[in-house]
């Protein structure tokens, strides 16, 4: 088999700018996991069915199995930890904890960077919206009237945390 | 394999000469990233064109939108002259793939990839738009002429979508899109359908009918238009249009439907939208 040229990458993941060198073929979804160390993102389908992998593409959520590495070069990427840490979590992460969104966990990166990428453009979403936003995310353990409740309530203490700052 | 990332449609068209069949030509990549996994496509060389920000517009004219071929199915899902002049597409684009997808996909793509489903052609067959080809010289070409069979177009190997242009509709036209898949999200259409109808009351003055999924490719329903054009709609001429139509297209079975499934519910959505668009 012929061996694939390879070609320099540069992204910012989470605010910082990384370097890499990369094959046309890969992915943006492996080269974050398989050379940057993202693994809180999740390889479910790869072929964009599920939204496990989903990250915002300069501010708009993507499936990264969807994508080439390559066509993400010099763009912004945010996965689930430049969303919020464990020591500083946003109200989406906080609210999925709370509201018992979380079951096994493997959706969840996908589910919050849709929610995330929702919330962004519509901060008060209905029912019905936040429905749409998250159909591209499959949950196996169907938590999912759990996690609509959990992102109206994260819209919900976003405007009023933005409203105490204010 | 090779990657190129033309700085223009210019250099991209002087590639894709040059390459011809060894080159595939990515943008939204969610038709040829799926192929190149699984094999389907073996390209030496990927061309990337889904930086060229000057192919991403939504343009309206007195008389026409024009659509660039890089414009995502977000961005005419949400455009708002769309909505306007070309309801039948925001309705399409609104349920095509999912909203991660949406985010990515182009109509172009959506319209080379040639799928006889493909979503956004449905709506264009019954706005009667116009496909804006870029090769050696400029083409355009008619949207029911432009699908060949499955997964087959007019295009060559050095030619590309530049643009869609669709007449804006008459405002006192009725329209209804009806897509019918397996489930609400990520579902490839089982049977879909798009209707522009001109009436007078109940007197029929135009009528455009698109499908997808029942055909090799794409179809405009002439049959069952030329039945209603200059008629009084009745109970009795829609009766006979919804068995006409099993006639005029000729579906096949895979694993999302049967034939005879297809054939039925042709004309359950025909009689549904008629419906629709009559009341």
């Amino acid at each position: 088999m012929k061996v694939s040229k390879t070609y320099p990458l540069k992204l910012n993941v989470n605010g910082e700018w990384k370097k890499t060198e990369v094959t046309p073929r890969e992915t943006l979804l492996h080269v974050l996991r398989e050379r940057l160390g993202h693994t809180e993102l999740k390889e479910g389908c790869g072929k964009g069915d599920c939204g496990a992998c989903a990250v915002l593409l300069n501010g708009k959520p993507v499936n990264a199995c969807l994508t080439l590495a390559l066509q993400a070069d010099g763009k912004n990427v945010v996965t689930l930890k430049g969303i919020g840490t464990p020591d500083k979590p946003h109200p989406l992460q906080e609210s999925f904890v709370k509201k018992g969104a979380i079951q096994c966990g493997f959706c969840s990166a996908g589910m919050i960077i849709s929610a995330k990428g929702l919330l962004d453009e519509n901060p008060k979403p209905s029912r019905e919206e936040i429905r749409k936003a998250i159909s591209g995310n499959l949950c196996r353990c169907t938590g999912y009237k759990k996690i609509v409740e959990a992102i109206e309530e994260a819209g919900q203490n976003i405007k009023k945390s933005v409203g105490r700052s204010q | 394999m090779e990657y190129l990332r033309p700085q223009n449609l210019k250099n991209a068209l002087h590639l894709m000469k040059q390459w011809k069949k060894k080159a595939t030509l990515i943008a939204g990549g969610t038709n040829v990233i799926p192929d190149l996994r699984a094999r389907a496509v073996r390209p030496e060389v990927l061309i990337d064109i889904s930086h060229l920000k000057s192919l991403a517009y939504i343009k309206e004219d007195k008389r026409k939108i024009h659509i660039g071929a890089l414009t995502t199915v977000s961005e005419l899902a949400s455009s708002k002259i769309i909505e306007k002049w070309a309801p039948l597409l925001s309705h399409a684009a609104n349920q095509l793939g999912n909203p991660l997808v949406r985010n990515r996909a182009t109509i172009a793509g959506n319209l080379a990839d040639g799928s006889p489903a493909a979503d956004t052609a449905v709506p264009l067959l019954a706005l009667e738009a116009i496909v804006v080809i870029q090769g050696g010289k400029e083409k355009q070409v008619p949207i029911h002429q432009f699908f060949v069979g499955p997964n087959q177009t007019v295009l060559k190997r050095d030619e590309m979508i530049k643009e869609v242009i669709i007449p804006k509709f008459n405002p006192n036209a009725k329209t209804a899109y009806f897509k019918l898949g397996l489930r609400n999200s990520m579902a490839v259409s089982v049977v879909s359908i798009a209707v522009l109808m001109e009436m007078e009351k109940t007197f029929c003055k135009k009528a455009r009918i698109g499908y997808g999924a029942v055909a090799p490719k794409p179809i405009r329903a002439y049959r069952v238009e030329e039945m209603l054009e200059n008629k009084e709609l009745t109970e009795r001429l829609l009766r006979a249009c919804c068995e006409t139509i099993g006639k005029e297209i000729s579906p096949i079975s895979d694993i999302r439907a049967s034939k005879e499934y297809r054939t039925e519910m042709a004309s359950v959505l025909l009689k549904r939208v008629m419906k629709r668009v009559t009341q």
